[in-house]
């Protein structure tokens, strides 16, 4: 049985707590990955992290892009849409296409 | 022309052969892997990218509705409200093998008996913008879990994609070219030998035959 996190500022993540996902609240990239560390040891399919905080940490997302668990999620957070997730899947695209051809 | 550092011998030419053989096979069947997974990446792509704005715009009104609730009672009210949580998420993980790429699957399950048990306070202290706001989150919880589904398993096939490519291209510009010079190489070797044994042969029989009637002197 896998859990699932989300990880950003108190603003953008509390709500998900009343559906029942772990929150931790962090505004420091540091911190962030030590939580994810923690995470991805403990049992955590999915980890929902805000946009802003995972651009400071791209190699923490690179880390675990190409292991099965745990997926690491960008979600915009309350700051605003920053367009990072959707331009990532046009990453995915980039990758394996060669070039970003859906949009 | 690219030529192994082969000996020009017909042993190797035989070995050489078999290699083709192989590698003209595997590359037929790793181009069917490439397409193919090329065809259910472009899949997982498109709806992907659907589910993704979908979820972007949810989420815009689930946090809006929660700042309303945040400003029309004290903040404190409605972090206290959601500070012990009802409900809670776990997702099963199992596994499909597509192409030999091992996608992972999620199936949500709740902890309590009802999946809409979520408002974990008395309505009494908070606003209405707050249930709606769990509410909302609540639907796009499942849809998020969805999303993380599609963007691991596009990930993962992109990876899986770009490999494949590259082994295809590989194959295909650089190993099955290469074998195939080698061996017109070794071919043309052979033949050549063989020639120049024939004439080497006309030229001692016409030396025995010399010197056994000495055609030149009585001439």
């Amino acid at each position: 049985m896998f859990k699932i996190a989300a990880i950003g500022d108190r603003d953008s993540i509390t709500g998900f707590a009343s559906v029942g996902l772990s929150i931790f609240c962090t505004d420091e990239p540091h911190e962030a990955k030590k939580i994810i560390k923690m995470l991805a040891e403990n049992q955590f399919a999915v980890i929902y992290i805000t946009e802003r905080l995972l651009q400071k940490i791209p190699e923490e997302y690179e880390r675990y892009k190409e292991v099965p668990v745990p997926a690491i999620i960008p979600i915009p957070g309350i700051t605003g849409n920053t367009g990072f997730g959707l331009q990532n899947v046009g990453k995915f695209v980039e990758r394996a296409v060669g070039s970003d051809i859906i949009n | 022309m690219a030529v192994l550092h082969t000996n020009p011998t017909r042993m190797e030419l035989i070995n050489l052969k078999r290699k083709l053989a192989t590698a003209r096979r595997g590359h037929r069947l790793l181009k069917d892997k490439r397409d193919e997974l090329m065809r259910r990446f472009l899949e997982l792509v498109r709806e992907n990218k659907q589910l993704r704005r979908e979820i972007e715009e949810g989420l815009k009104e689930a946090q809006a509705h929660m700042a309303l609730a945040g400003a029309s009672v004290s903040e404190e009210v409605t972090n206290t409200a959601l500070m012990l949580p009802k409900q809670e998420m776990f997702v099963e993980v199992s596994q499909k093998n597509v192409m030999s790429v091992i996608l992972p699957e999620y199936d949500v399950s709740y902890k309590t008996a009802d999946e809409n048990d979520i408002y974990s306070y008395a309505y009494a202290f908070t606003s209405f913008d707050l249930d709606a706001a769990v509410r909302k989150y609540a639907d796009l919880a499942v849809k998020m879990v969805k999303l993380a589904q599609v963007e691991k398993s596009c990930s993962l096939m992109s990876g899986e994609i770009e490999k494949t490519r590259r082994r295809v291209n590989a194959l295909e510009y650089i190993m099955i070219p290469q074998y195939e010079d080698t061996i017109k190489y070794i071919t043309m070797k052979l033949d050549e030998n063989e020639r120049s044994a024939t004439t080497r042969l006309m030229k001692v029989k016409n030396m025995m035959l010399e010197n056994a009637h000495h055609y030149n002197e009585r001439g």
